[in-house]
């Protein structure tokens, strides 16, 4: 735990006074002062919309601030010189919250082009050492090579590759680093890895910037926590002199994490029909011991990130469509509806509208009565799910990209509980969602679990298994563990995730 | 632990990308033997010359078609740009030398230009390359209203030159495979380019030029559209204001043959010359199966749809769809 008071405070690295910055008619920055030292840490909290992104965005060279100055190590960054190359230049990068590796390229190529400068004869061989040697250092047995192709890897080893990148030395000086929801797709051994690394980073003297909707890491790594709302700093304090219930109130927002309780998912299990299987996988050497869930059950599906979750969820989805290969092995009642967790590569048609992107999924209810769409229907529906989600947008017809993540997120949600379909697959659908989406679609998902719905929920948070009726764990491909109820807890799920490791 | 479930995924994709690198080879591997088995004696040094030499200008039209396709964007321009480079080759080239070096580097320079335009604008280059593909033709015809021409002396000679060892097609399909692979997959600004290609979101965080880049890459395939057009007059003596434009869907053909896709940057330079071999020996298949030259273009496509239908069946048993 870091203890601010044994760390002499630094020389201001970046001084921004009154930054302000505006789209339309939306205020996303209303004069924000915030000033990082060297050798700090600091959080940065608020909801998705809270004007985080725009903030970042000002301070490294990607938007030019309406008003107010900008000062980088004591030199004036102004708004005309000030540019994503300049701020490189100076000793600034950012891990942004949209992976920006390029698919098609190997690792050893996805770090040569992050290096803007010229490049010597066997650059390959060098920036593939390069990089090894930062993802050695950062995250010690991660089973990357220099020419694996990035398209090839699951999205959280992925992640792991951009951090690294990130953080290897270059030609370019490193002295502030921005992560934006940096551990939003890796498993807790890699985060802690992260969390380990950037404590060692700001001891050299360097500044960190952590955007997380991860309370937890917040605490356990920053030195001072920065809270955002509607575009102003509404907080800035050192870490250990708030809490997270101040937080969250600073936040506006009461406290997160309101597990149900156990008689109330008992409760709701017999309201529902208890007994009735409706997912059925039996014992295989392939998929490991048997897995069922009931109507109106919420199973999670927890263990490291990428071991064979979203297979299982995508095998769900096939047996339900009869297209799977075992079909025996395999029994799910009714159809099913998937939520992606990968927005930008499964989740949303980036070029349509926001209630088109909702509807897709519901075709087959809105075309019962001819071949063709019943538009007043489709239209109508979508404003009914834009109530009940509490969607903040103006227009349902404006493209989908005009929503902040959390709220794209909700489109989803509303696409798969719009549809009929009684059992729902959720792959990890709340990564980098803020905490006040979270509490709405938790709720929701109990509502829809009260009324006979089915979920099946791929996550890596712990603190939403606690929304589980009962959660298997899976390791190497197999499920290894059921536990259920009071059982749950990351103890077990961790202890279980490694004991099959290491037999 | 980690190892295990990561060689679990990397093998068969690996293998599933080996198969597809192998393709485009076995394809020409197969319509070679079966050239050979209907007309034996094509398997001489002339013969092989005579059955590939047309292929020469194609290679050069496609490793031009496969930049383009390299940053994600499609060419319509290539076969009459092609066909205006053959017409200034017959016209000015033998007359006015300077002049015609002018010319040609002016239209390599319209070329990046529009690249530049493209990126800057962020423009559709399918709406501007096609606006060019009238601006080439309509300089052509005003170069040459009637088909005719000579080309220069030297370029005749270059282009009957009978090389040492192997004929002059494979000579040449083997220095562009060599060229175009370490320009676009080997090279610093391959990469890059390539990159441009997957993410161009990426390529401008980590602080590149982009219209400097894309005009690069047009400025690269304006050159390679200058070779082509230039052997192909070589070859022909004389010209024509639309000598060249079947190229544009056949050099579309041959890097997609050859293992490129229309987008995510994902091209395979050797793949695009053993793609433009493939094509061009079909068309002189055909012929040698006397079927006429109206259902060619049909066979053509057939073809095509064979090659590409095995690429997906080795995707599909390959898992990764």
């Amino acid at each position: 735990m870091p203890n601010p008071s044994q760390q002499p405070p630094g020389e201001v690295l970046v001084e921004a006074r009154g930054a302000a910055r505006s789209f339309g008619a939306v205020q996303a920055l209303r004069g924000v002062d915030l000033q990082l030292r060297r050798g700090e840490c600091v959080g940065l909290v608020g909801h998705n919309g809270a004007g985080k992104s725009t903030l970042v965005n000002v301070l490294c060279g990607a938007l030019a601030p309406d008003r107010g100055a900008l000062h980088f190590a004591g030199r004036p960054a102004d708004s005309a010189a000030w540019s994503l190359r300049e701020a490189r230049r100076w000793g600034l990068r950012c891990v942004f919250q949209e992976l920006s590796l390029c698919d098609n390229l190997t690792l050893a190529e996805n770090m040569r082009i992050a290096q803007p400068q010229s490049a010597e004869w066997a650059w390959r061989k060098r920036a593939g050492a390069q990089l090894m040697a930062s993802l050695d250092r950062i995250f010690p047995g991660h089973g990357l090579r220099a020419d694996d192709v990035v398209g090839e890897l699951p999205i959280g080893k992925r992640q792991i590759v951009e951090v690294a990148r990130a953080f290897t030395p270059g030609a370019q000086p490193l002295e502030l680093m921005i992560l934006d929801e940096p551990t939003s797709s890796l498993d807790g051994q890699a985060a802690a890895q992260l969390l380990a690394y950037i404590r060692s980073f700001v001891a050299e003297g360097k500044t960190c910037v952590l955007i997380t909707h991860k309370l937890r890491e917040i605490f356990a790594v920053t030195d001072r926590l920065v809270v955002m709302r509607d575009g102003q700093l509404v907080q800035a304090t050192p870490t250990a002199e708030t809490d997270r219930e101040r937080l969250v109130t600073a936040m506006g927002q009461a406290v997160a994490g309101d597990a149900p309780s156990s008689d109330a998912s008992t409760a709701r299990r017999r309201e529902a029909g208890d007994g009735q299987a409706v997912v059925q996988v039996q014992a295989s050497p392939r998929h490991g011991m048997a897995l069922q869930a009931a109507r109106g059950e919420i199973i999670g599906l927890a263990g490291l990130a990428g071991h064979g979750q979203t297979a299982m969820l995508l095998a769900l989805q096939e047996a339900s469509q009869h297209t799977h290969k075992h079909k025996d092995a395999m029994r799910v009642e009714g159809g099913t509806a998937f939520v992606a967790g990968d927005r930008q590569t499964d989740g949303v048609f980036t070029l349509w509208s926001i209630a088109r992107n909702m509807t897709v999924g519901w075709l087959a209810q809105l075309r019962a009565r001819s071949p063709l769409i019943d538009l007043t229907r489709e239209q109508a529906h979508a404003q009914q799910w834009r109530q009940r989600l509490g969607l903040v947008t103006p227009d349902m017809s404006l493209p989908i990209g005009s929503l902040s993540g959390g709220n794209q997120q909700k489109v989803l949600f509303a696409r798969a509980l719009g549809s009929t379909a009684p059992v729902i697959l959720m792959d990890d659908p709340m990564r980098g969602v803020d905490v006040g989406t979270k509490r709405d679609v938790y709720a929701l998902i109990r509502d829809e679990a009260r009324r006979g719905r089915t979920f099946v929920w791929y996550t890596t948070e712990f603190d939403e298994l606690h929304h589980c009726d009962r959660v298997y764990v899976f390791s190497n491909g197999r499920v290894v563990g059921e536990l259920a109820g009071e059982d749950i807890s990351e103890e077990r799920v961790v202890a279980l995730s490694f004991e099959e490791a290491a037999a | 632990m980690t190892n295990a479930v990561l060689s679990n995924h990397r093998s068969p994709a690996r293998r599933v990308a080996m198969l597809h690198a192998l393709l485009p080879a076995v394809a020409l591997a197969l319509l070679l033997a079966a050239v050979f088995f209907k007309q034996p004696r094509a398997m001489s040094y002339f013969g092989i010359n005579l059955l590939l030499n047309l292929a020469i200008p194609v290679m050069f039209a496609t490793l031009a078609q496969m930049m383009i396709l390299a940053v994600s964007d499609l060419d319509l321009s290539i076969g009459p740009f092609v066909s205006l480079v053959a017409c200034i080759g017959a016209t000015l080239m033998p007359t006015q030398p300077w002049l015609a070096v002018l010319a040609l580097a002016a239209a390599v320079g319209v070329y990046a230009l529009a690249g530049a335009v493209i990126e800057a604008r962020q423009l559709p280059s399918i709406v501007v390359t096609l606006g060019l593909s009238f601006v080439w033709l309509g300089c052509a015809v005003l170069l040459l209203p009637t088909p005719g021409g000579t080309a220069p002396e030297w370029l005749r000679g270059a282009m009957s030159w009978r090389t040492p060892l192997l004929p002059m097609p494979i000579w040449m399909a083997i220095v562009t495979a060599v060229v175009g692979h370490l320009l676009i997959t080997r090279s610093a600004f391959g990469t890059l380019v390539r990159g441009l290609g997957g993410n161009p979101g990426a390529i401008a965080r980590a602080g590149w030029n982009m219209v400097r880049v894309r005009a690069g890459v047009y400025a690269i395939a304006g050159v390679f559209g200058v070779c082509a057009g230039l052997m192909l007059v070589g070859q022909a003596t004389s010209a024509d204001a639309n000598i060249a434009s079947r190229y544009t869907l056949v050099a579309i053909a041959a890097a997609i043959l050859g293992g490129a896709e229309f987008a995510g940057g994902k091209v395979a330079p050797v793949g695009a010359v053993i793609g433009a071999l493939t094509v061009t020996l079909a068309a002189s298949f055909l012929t040698f199966l006397n079927i006429a030259p109206d259902w060619q273009v049909g066979m053509q496509g057939l073809i095509l749809v064979a090659v590409l239908g095995l690429r997906a069946a080795i995707d599909l048993v390959g898992g990764k769809r």
